[in-house]
């Protein structure tokens, strides 16, 4: 009896002791009090020493936590019980937590600076006028090439890649909208299509690029790419550039026929509590030479006109991460399709995995 | 009457557990099955799944692949366990062979992808013999090798157990008895570890079933299993409903496959 008291005791101590963590960790993932900032940011997606250079010119303090999925932080901040002031969505999701009204709406009079914004990347499709959203980074989907194997010419467009000759040599990135994507660029269709035999001719084609795709992997591409595991591969330009910049041989090259253009804007979720610090912070990030430093820290492509003129030349005429007006106008930005055609997408996705030996 | 009160609060704790960590979860999935994207009750998960030739095929892969990784295993386990029941400080070499699962899965994998890979050690080795660089990586091959080695401890524990067990006489006298060494291991040892053999079956198959993570980074998605839909459906989809079914789908196949690897008690078996 005397045994089984103490356990009994034991378990109750651990009762408490999960509580008050649980009690603790739930007070830390946001902090409620006044002259701090809550940052909910991809992982390594801002320079340190901004958000340093931040708090010693306003005094607010900031706390960064990571996120890894836009649905991951889609699911966190519906759920509630935190108190993040920005959060970085990309397009689509934006499209998508505006419909679940988990946004705010900016206050654009107490915004300096979004002048500085290049105007062909506001006023996007998933955001008309920005009424929610201030763009941080864009870029692309592009084709990675090594230099020591492939020639440049015969990797400019997408159609390339179907070519024998490239039997076993291609890496896809593990994400559906991207690859159908790009087989339905190939085709001159939508990379939004929701009409279904579209999609399942883009698959067949997608068959029939199967004898070249040698794998299909999430982040490992970079590192398989580092290391010449495989010549070609299709990887967002963010990707591209961490490559680039251990494997001199690498090079980026965007498809003029077009692409996807991606964005990670700047949103106030719902959970938001300090709103000087969020337009302060806002205000600071819309800063070209806040922006420029950012920008070049990261390697993503900034969307700031005036913070690009701040760029290293070499950055700033780098035609693979900043394409050409012509290509630009090519683009496409995903839209948030309905559950329902995401599940298409998502089967017909599968079964190309599944018939890919 | 206290005993049995006792007995009661001694429940609790375990109980509890089942309750929070193994029923309720299971539950929920069973609940989630019958949902569909807009929250309604529905059977149409269950339709899709049956229906569609994809994920049966998905299905049959699995299972195939299980198959492979579980047989593999066995062939290795077995006769390793065996030697190791006969060394002299088993218990050492058995802790080295415990050593690994100690080891993050995830780390396990990428140290394969750097032994693997074109410049890896293996290549290096093909490269000194002889044969010169293959294509190592995103192969079945390497996909249910890297599985064989992460499974082989969890095979090796419940037939090493066994073989201990194993009453030295038994084999003595049947020695005795004139039968040869093949003859020996087919009628004495091989009936009489066979549970140990059931219960390394069982750890290692249904694991196997829904391995995810090496069908990526080992397999290159050459390898599509039940676990990789899972995945999709909740991270991507966000179709928990369907994602919830593959997953019912999963734990009726476990629980065919620990009636049939589960030990008979009807047969009565083997005296020890």
């Amino acid at each position: 009896m005397k045994r089984l008291l103490s356990l009994l005791l034991g378990i109750a101590a651990i009762c408490v002791l999960l509580a008050f963590s649980a009690n603790k960790l739930q007070s830390t993932s946001g902090d409620s009090s006044a002259k701090v900032l809550n940052l909910y940011n991809w992982g390594d997606y801002i320079d340190p020493a901004l958000i340093t250079k931040f708090q010693k010119e306003t005094g607010y303090h900031v706390n960064v936590e990571t996120f890894d999925s836009n649905e991951a932080m889609f699911t966190k901040i519906k759920q509630g019980g935190t108190s993040y002031d920005l959060t970085v969505p990309s397009d689509y999701m934006i499209e998508k937590m505006r419909a679940a009204h988990l946004l705010k709406p900016l206050d654009k009079s107490r915004l300096t600076g979004f002048a500085n914004l290049d105007a062909r990347f506001t006023n996007q499709s998933f955001d008309p006028h920005n009424r929610y959203s201030v763009p941080y980074f864009w870029g692309t989907l592009g084709i990675i090439y090594n230099d020591q194997s492939i020639k440049p010419e015969e990797v400019q467009h997408w159609n390339d890649l179907w070519q024998p000759k490239f039997k076993n040599k291609i890496m896809l990135i593990d994400s559906t909208r991207d690859v159908l994507g790009f087989s339905l660029v190939s085709m001159n269709q939508s990379m939004n299509t929701t009409n279904p035999a579209i999609l399942k001719a883009a698959q067949a084609k997608l068959n029939r690029l199967s004898p070249n795709v040698k794998a299909v992997v999430a982040d490992e591409i970079k590192m398989y790419m580092t290391e010449n595991e495989a010549p070609l591969a299709v990887d967002w330009s963010g990707e591209a550039s961490e490559m680039i910049a251990n494997n001199p041989h690498l090079h980026y090259v965007v498809p003029t026929e077009g692409s996807n253009l991606w964005f990670d804007n700047l949103v106030i979720p719902k959970t938001a509590k300090h709103y000087k610090a969020i337009y302060a912070f806002l205000n600071f990030m819309l800063k070209p030479e806040n922006a420029a430093q950012n920008a070049e820290y990261i390697g993503y492509a900034t969307p700031n006109k005036k913070a690009k003129a701040l760029l290293p030349k070499s950055i700033r005429n780098d035609k693979q991460f900043y394409p050409s007006d012509r290509t630009i106008a090519n683009l496409q930005v995903y839209s948030d399709l309905s559950p329902h055609t995401i599940g298409l997408y998502n089967d017909l996705y599968l079964e190309f995995k599944m018939n890919h030996h | 009457m206290k005993s049995k009160t006792n007995n009661l609060f001694y429940f609790i704790p375990y109980g509890l557990w089942l309750l929070l960590f193994v029923m309720a979860p299971v539950a929920l999935i069973v609940y989630h099955s019958f949902l569909n994207l807009n929250q309604h009750f529905t059977l149409d998960n269950y339709i899709t799944y049956f229906k569609s030739g994809t994920y049966l095929m998905m299905t049959l892969n699995s299972l195939w692949y299980a198959l492979l990784i579980t047989v593999a295993t066995l062939l290795i386990s077995y006769p390793t366990a065996y030697l190791l029941s006969n060394l002299k400080h088993k218990q050492l070499w058995l802790l080295l062979i415990i050593l690994p699962t100690w080891i993050n899965l995830l780390l396990k994998a990428y140290a394969f992808i750097g032994i693997f890979s074109q410049s890896g050690v293996a290549n290096q080795f093909l490269t000194f013999i002889g044969i010169g660089p293959q294509q190592l990586l995103f192969t079945n091959f390497s996909f249910i090798f890297v599985a064989t080695y992460i499974q082989i401890p969890f095979m090796i524990l419940p037939i090493f157990n066994s073989i201990e067990d194993l009453n030295q006489s038994y084999i003595n006298a049947s020695h005795d008895l004139g039968a040869t060494s093949w003859q020996t291991f087919r009628k004495v040892i091989w009936p009489m570890t066979l549970p140990g053999v059931k219960a390394g079956v069982q750890s290692v198959f249904i694991p196997s079933l829904s391995l995810f993570m090496l069908t990526r980074l080992i397999g290159g998605n050459k390898v599509i299993t039940l676990g990789t839909a899972i995945e999709e459906h909740f991270l991507i989809t966000m179709n928990w409903g369907m994602g919830s079914t593959i997953g019912v789908v999963l734990i009726v196949a476990m629980v065919v496959i620990m009636i049939f690897t589960g030990e008979s008690k009807t047969r009565g078996g083997v005296p020890k």
